[in-house]
């Protein structure tokens, strides 16, 4: 019973029992459309037969008179081999049959041109069969019958319907073993996917489901759930990540901000002193909130939803407005910034998201390079190059740069949220342009390659 | 000055017209968008700061519709949707001034005083002057004391801004987006070096310095 349920709740079965009720309704229809014309045919033939001998009775009463018709048909009687559909009856006026193989004249009524269907029974079986034939009066109130046997109908109807019920039993027979099959094989690798899906639910977010290789429509779903499943993963490790990070790196400053909150409210009566630690809690609040705002940034450059406000850029007049707004701090190191290359570079973006990543990385260059050193900036129709020459930063460390409050040994005592390379690596995303760092001993080079936005 | 604050929030509003009441302006409240429209075309104000997301009527629709009316009245939109596109959104509305919550009071003041100050001297000057600095817009000849100061052209961009804006409050961001005209934020402080090499050119050497720094808020030139 259990198992009746389970298969009546699997679709692939439903689909095979419609699938076979539709066949066995159009079989039948088929059949009964054979048995239709065949009997038609039959009939006609036995309406012809029975024309073809009242016309040569009729021949033989007009030549001879009743006793030659009577002769005659007691002549064909007596030639009639057994199983022979022909019957005759005459008989007088008030219905006694005189001769013929019918013990009785029918009582059913003929129609209008003498036609009738009666039944017969046979002596012999006991069954009944179904006769047809034309009656009509000959001179002298006497009634003529000549008629046909239809049992041969009768047997072809009787063919059709044993065939049609054993044709429908073995149908039901295979379909329900085809659907059956079927039905275990898609149902075991649903069930594969199902059971592994299951377990992915209840948290093992590193099963895959299992694949038979064989490349048809299961096995590409189940590909196609697994790389989901990768990226799924991927982005919670990420998730994971990153709330880890912001919970360690911004429990620093708030401490801070307590520790000074709390010795201006406890200090002593200095007022010039409690403004000092008010400001600097001030100044404390003020970099928390600078360091959301930066984490809210990313997360919505990341959420790829600013496209719409991307309209032409010069990154040319954006390097030259960056430098511009930088030289003075990098003069105040004795840096100097030099721009190289094209002069004029059009991309599709968003200005002031593209100036923060330059910022950015501008504020990098002069941060990490030493005093009296030079900066070098070239802009070209698919990427740009700032190179610096700064400490570097070694090779493993170079896709770890680009998370959220990375900051690498080398770094980290110099100010800074950890967030300005995650910053420039959003926007750079979000404008379909790659980063890649290089060394070139001493210094760093970040190039920004932008090939794909080139004409946009 | 008369001020009106339209914000769903009663703490912000409460903080907002105290701040302003000690500055020695009148502030009105209103806590929703319908009443605010009303307050803003039935009464007289210099200066109107509008939160975005508000019940009854939003704030964007607010600014459409006392423009749509003529009205000119100065509008700084105060809010916590603070990407460019929001920024762009809110200009386009009609707003003059866009600010993103959370703010420090004293960007806030400057703002307003920066908007109630354009009403006053709109008229095209060619000539700027602060005490005995002067800035002649047309020769871009900037003289203190009548002596030449040689000035790069971004100093004397952002010596225009703060000619225009003397004796009021600038913040850093101001300068950022007024004078560099970009809307980013910076790591380090780099507006505080453009500042302190401006500085060096037209206070150093002179008995009375012009450019002040207010703690806390920003800079102020001032005789």
């Amino acid at each position: 019973m259990e198992g009746l349920r389970w298969l009546l709740a699997s679709s692939t079965f439903r689909l095979a029992l419609v699938y076979m009720a539709l066949f066995m309704v159009s079989v039948l229809v088929l059949l009964v459309f054979i048995y239709w014309s065949t009997a038609a045919s039959i009939e006609r033939q036995a309406d012809e037969t029975i024309e073809a001998e009242i016309r040569g009775l009729a021949e033989r009463y007009d030549s001879d008179g009743l006793t030659g018709l009577s002769t005659q048909i007691a002549d064909r009687l007596r030639r009639q081999q057994p199983g022979d559909s022909s019957i005759y009856l005459l008989a007088n006026q008030r219905y006694v049959p005189l001769v013929g193989n019918l013990s009785g004249w029918p009582v059913q009524k003929a129609d209008q041109e003498g036609w009738l269907d009666f039944q017969l029974g046979d002596d012999i079986s006991g069954k009944v069969h179904i006769a047809r034939a034309r009656v009509f009066k000959v001179r002298g109130n006497y009634h003529l019958l000549v008629g046909r046997n239809m049992s041969e109908l009768a047997r072809t109807g009787q063919g059709i319907v044993t065939t049609l019920i054993w044709g429908s039993l073995i149908m039901f027979a295979f379909a329900l073993l085809g659907s059956v099959m079927m039905n275990r094989s898609v149902v075991r690798r649903i069930d594969t996917i199902n059971r592994a899906s299951k377990e992915i639910m209840t948290g093992n977010l590193s099963k895959r489901i299992p694949s038979r290789d064989s490349g048809d429509e299961f096995d590409q779903l189940s590909e196609n759930l697994n790389h989901m499943l990768d990226q799924i993963e991927l982005l919670m490790d990420g998730v994971r990540r990153v709330s880890d990070n912001i919970a360690h790196d911004l429990r620093t400053p708030l401490s801070r901000l307590r520790q000074r909150l709390e010795a201006a409210r406890a200090g002593n009566d200095d007022d010039e002193q409690r403004l000092e630690l008010i400001d600097q809690a001030l100044q404390e609040a003020d970099g928390l909130l600078k360091t959301f705002n930066a984490l809210l940034r990313i997360a919505r450059i990341e959420s790829d939803t600013l496209q719409a406000t991307f309209s032409a850029v010069d990154l040319g007049d954006l390097l030259r407005d960056v430098v511009d707004l930088y030289e003075p701090v990098a003069e105040e190191k004795s840096q100097v910034i030099e721009i190289s290359g094209d002069v004029s570079v059009i991309v599709n973006g968003d200005r002031d998201l593209l100036f923060q990543a330059l910022a950015n990385l501008c504020d990098n260059a002069i941060k990490y390079s030493p005093e009296s050193s030079t900066l070098r900036v070239d802009l070209n129709k698919t990427a740009l190059r700032l190179c610096d020459k700064g400490p570097g930063i070694p090779e493993p460390e170079h896709d770890k740069v680009l998370q959220r409050f990375y900051r690498s040994d080398a770094s980290r005592s110099t100010a800074g949220s950890g967030l300005g390379l995650s910053l420039v690596k959003a926007v750079a995303a979000l404008h379909r342009m790659d980063i890649k760092f290089s060394n070139t001993d001493p210094g760093l080079c970040v190039t920004l390659s932008f090939g794909k936005l080139k004409g946009s | 000055m008369r001020i009106l604050i339209i914000e769903d929030d009663l703490d912000t509003a409460s903080y907002i017209k105290r701040g302003i009441g000690e500055a020695g302006h009148l502030a009105d409240h209103a806590a929703d968008g319908r009443d605010g429209l009303l307050l803003a075309t039935t009464e007289q104000y210099d200066v109107l700061i509008i939160d975005r997301m508000l019940p009854e009527m939003d704030g964007l629709t607010i600014v459409k519709t006392i423009r749509a009316a003529e009205n000119n009245t100065p509008v700084l939109i105060l809010s916590a949707l603070g990407e460019v596109d929001d920024r762009v959104q809110g200009l386009k509305a009609g707003a003059d001034d866009y600010l993103v919550k959370p703010f420090a009071f004293s960007e806030l003041m400057a703002r307003l005083e920066a908007l109630l100050r354009r009403k006053e001297v709109e008229a095209p000057a060619t000539r700027l002057q602060v005490d005995d600095l002067q800035l002649d817009l047309l020769s871009r000849e900037v003289t203190r004391n009548r002596q030449t100061l040689d000035l790069q052209p971004r100093e004397f961009r952002l010596l225009e801004y703060l000619m225009r804006h003397h004796g009021q409050v600038v913040t850093r961001t101001m300068l950022l987006e007024k004078v560099w005209d970009y809307h980013f934020d910076p790591q380090t402080n780099i507006i505080d070096v453009h500042i302190s090499r401006l500085r060096g050119k037209i206070d150093k050497g002179f008995d009375k310095p012009l450019l002040h720094t207010v703690r806390g808020s920003g800079y102020v030139l001032r005789a």
